[in-house]
């Protein structure tokens, strides 16, 4: 696939879907240490999202990285905004941001916050 | 590939010369770090802003000869 290509097919997905993750591997196995952050944050909340797996293509892989003008995965989007990387979105889950922003775009979870 | 330490403080420093920068080498491998960037130069930007504005600094290097650096950006507080 083109880059062009690449960047379209990501804009239907992430404008499909109420949230994305693109990530290393599968929620079931992660490949990396971030990703696997990121699934245990939305396994968490208890959030429908749908994951898209960028070792199984090396288009995306690269393609997501320039559509954003992110050098690293993964990637979270929600209702097709990028909301950010493994750091930001462990910052915005402690700090009940995460929460806040799914529940601004009316998307269900668990309004649960961490408890130390 | 690593990356030295006081590399990566340069390439920030050349971008956000006001920035107050304190890095940890995780694994002692050069290759895992933590770095915490305060700059005036965030304020008012979105923590994915303030995150580009690092990566912009360090040319390409992050997610390359970089692999993991985690990221904790804020403005001075005034």
């Amino acid at each position: 696939m083109s880059d062009q290509k690449v960047h379209d097919w990501i804009g239907k997905k992430v404008a499909g879907d109420n949230v994305v993750l693109f990530m290393k591997g599968t929620r079931q196995f992660p490949q990396c240490g971030f990703s696997s952050q990121i699934v245990q944050i939305l396994d968490y909340l208890g959030v429908e999202y749908s994951e898209v797996n960028v070792l199984d293509d090396l288009g995306i892989r690269e393609g997501i990285k320039s559509y954003t003008n992110w050098p690293t995965i993964p990637q979270l989007y929600v209702k097709g905004e990028f909301v950010g990387g493994c750091d930001i979105i462990r910052e915005m889950f402690q700090d009940g941001e995460l929460q806040d922003l799914l529940t601004a775009k009316e998307i269900s979870h668990n309004k649960q916050t961490l408890t130390a | 590939m690593p990356m030295d330490q006081n590399e990566i403080v340069r390439l920030i420093k050349k971008k956000l010369p006001d920035a107050d920068i304190s890095i940890r080498d995780l694994a002692g491998d050069g290759d895992h770090y933590a770095a915490t960037v305060v700059s005036e130069e965030f304020r008012g930007k979105s923590r994915v802003q303030q995150h580009q504005l690092v990566y912009e600094a360090l040319e390409g290097n992050m997610g390359g000869a970089l692999h993991a650096l985690a990221l904790q950006t804020s403005a001075p507080e005034s």
